[in-house]
């Protein structure tokens, strides 16, 4: 039995399942969803320590060392990436059991979400560049009408949004797609690197340009991130987890990454690139979220900010930045995802999420404020927690390359995040009562549950940098990266 | 030639993604610009005088592959219009819904979110 195809065939069976048996009966739907995700997460830690896998999708192997069907590919980084999301979108399940109550047709709500987890498992694992496209469009067509899920006036208003630029995201990166097509005569990644094999013409330049803004636009990096934070806050709150957790990072670094690294080959021009996209994006977006007055506004620009870090360390192109932007990956999903569900937890005790009626709620909320502080210090990179080792090993990186102006950067806006976040635990959980807290009371034991799960990984993540979990996890994943080139022969097995 | 009026295409759906101002309107413009695509990769397997890509069994392969146009890309275009069909009914749906809610068409008047 082989296992890759069953991490995109289970849970988009799922996804067809569920609101078949569970619109009645909103517990049944509750079961299934977290047995689905739970399976997805046991499966992705099964996988962690394997050699590379080629998954042949209909038995079409390859001919003479020439791929005739699609392929998935169960590597390092696909490893990497599937414990990732799979860890985000089970606590995430476990979390909607009681939040997502107050909506109606959950059945609905977790057949879309189970549908964006296939789609993601699907870019994860994919070694063809079109099929990359058709996983891209599932997960975003379920983050869309997710983002709409609320069906009140800025929730619509933040989808219709997001629907264009995702849209003339896609259109870009499906042009990049048939341009690579039309250069090559071929959508197998592992065969396009072999053929382009590092050799640069000017049209490749152009091919990469369209792929760096369309990916660009998926992970909102700097100039392309006005569609973000309307987004992000407007989608339920355990959408929100996902979508700055995950989503984005799926869909738009992992997708970016691959295809330079990996079938394109790093150069100079792209890391360069690369590291000035990651350091606008740090600035701008810690400045942007220093003036937010609603808490999940404030976490959607905070996310920009912490993922210009990630492309900054992938941008450095040596073997220690890209594992250290892999650590700070994994980190920002685990610490992200948990200060939007304490914001979600916030909205569901008081209703508000305005910063002006808020405050004070330490006494009446114990658990969410201190996952809160949990989140927040991991995130500032207060030691011992797990973000300021991903953020050190980051900026180390940037010294050992030489590229001392931009770990100056780093270490300042990492300053200004901490005083950031300051901000809003005083302003939310902290300081003179507001309005909104005599309503105030602790959210259900599920919320709590998945609360307390991932401020517990906060603290524990940081032992990934130990020598054995280094080993097993983190350098296979950084070494298909940095090695690039040499994808093409592990997956065609030359 | 072919090209320069797909580039043309292209650039007509991007001017109305982000001049216009109805909603339907950038609906149509988001239709546009995946048309171009789509076309783009259709010239990419053309061949001038080809036949269609069904080998049947009375023909040479070496002949039929000299004379066929490309099919991966008709492939492509099939499923890129699927995924693009899914989009604008998603679109067109949100679109609806957000003419019930503010009774205008109009993206100047919705404007509840900063941006």
């Amino acid at each position: 039995m082989q296992i890759i195809p069953l991490f995109v065939a289970i849970p988009l069976g799922a996804a067809f399942f569920i609101p078949m048996v569970g619109r009645k009966n909103p517990r049944l739907s509750d079961t299934l969803a977290n047995i689905t995700t739970l399976a997805l997460f046991l499966m992705a830690l099964s996988v962690i320590g394997k050699a590379t896998q080629v998954y042949w999708m209909g038995g079409w192997v390859p001919r003479l060392g020439i791929p005739v069907g699609i392929n998935l590919v169960l590597d390092g980084v696909s490893i990497f990436m599937l414990v990732t999301i799979t860890l985000i979108s089970f606590l995430v399940t476990i979390y909607s059991i009681h939040y997502m109550d107050k909506f109606t047709s959950k059945a609905r709500f977790y057949s879309l979400f189970l549908l964006m987890v296939a789609g993601m498992n699907g870019v994860a694992l994919t070694g063809d560049l079109f099929n990359l496209y058709v996983f891209l469009e599932i997960t975003s067509i379920a983050s869309y009408a997710l983002v709409a899920f609320g069906g009140q006036h800025e929730e619509l208003e933040a989808s219709f949004k997001y629907v264009v630029l995702g849209c003339v995201a896609s259109t870009l990166v499906l042009l990049g797609i048939a341009i690579t097509y039309a250069m090559t005569g071929s959508l197998n990644m592992a065969q396009v690197s072999t053929i382009i094999g590092g050799n640069f013409k000017p049209i490749h330049l152009f091919t990469m340009a369209l792929f760096i803004s369309g990916f660009g636009l998926k992970a909102a990096l700097v100039p392309f991130h006005a569609w973000l934070p309307d987004a992000h806050p407007s989608a339920p709150a355990p959408i929100s987890a996902m979508l700055s957790g995950v989503v984005i990072k799926t869909i738009g670094i992992y997708a970016l990454v691959r295809v330079m690294l990996n079938v394109f080959g790093m150069t100079p021009l792209t890391s360069y690139i690369l590291l000035v996209l990651g350091t606008i994006s740090m600035v701008v977006g810690v400045l942007l979220c220093m003036g937010q007055d609603d808490i999940k506004r404030f976490l959607a620009y905070s996310s920009i900010s912490q993922i210009g870090y990630i492309v900054l360390g992938f941008g450095l192109g040596t073997r220690l930045g890209i594992a250290a932007a892999l650590f700070h990956l994994i980190n920002h999903a685990v610490f992200k995802s948990l200060l939007f569900l304490n914001s979600g937890a916030v909205e569901y005790a008081t209703g508000t999420r305005d910063f002006s009626k808020l405050g004070g709620l330490k006494d009446k909320m114990p658990v969410t404020t201190t996952t809160a502080v949990i989140g927040s210090m991991s995130i500032a990179g207060v030691p011992p927690l797990s973000g300021f080792w991903s953020k050190l090993f980051i900026i180390v990186a940037c010294v050992q390359a030489e590229r001392y102006g931009f770990a100056a950067w780093a270490a300042g806006v990492s300053v200004l995040t901490l005083a950031a976040y300051l901000r809003m635990l005083k302003r939310t959980f902290y300081g003179q009562p507001g309005e909104a807290q005599p309503a105030a009371r602790e959210v259900p034991m599920s919320m709590k549950l998945s609360m307390v799960a991932l401020a517990a990984l906060c603290v524990v993540m940081g032992m990934l940098w130990m020598p054995h979990a280094q080993r097993t996890f983190l350098i296979p994943a950084a070494r298909v990266l940095q090695e690039g080139l040499t994808y093409a022969s592990s997956v065609l097995g030359m | 030639m072919h090209y320069a009026l797909c580039l043309a295409l292209f650039l007509v759906g991007l001017y109305g993604v982000m001049v216009k101002r109805n909603l339907i309107k950038i609906v149509i413009s988001l239709v546009i610009l995946e048309s171009a695509v789509n076309m783009f990769i259709i010239m990419i397997g053309y061949r001038k005088d080809g036949i269609a890509p069904i080998m049947s069994k009375m023909m040479d392969p070496e002949v039929f592959a000299s004379r066929s146009v490309d099919p991966i890309p008709q492939a492509l275009v099939l499923t890129a219009i699927v995924i693009g069909l899914g989009v604008t009914a998603m679109t067109v749906a949100l679109a609806m819904r957000l003419y019930e809610k503010y009774g205008t068409y109009d993206i100047k008047e919705i404007r509840n979110l900063k941006g």
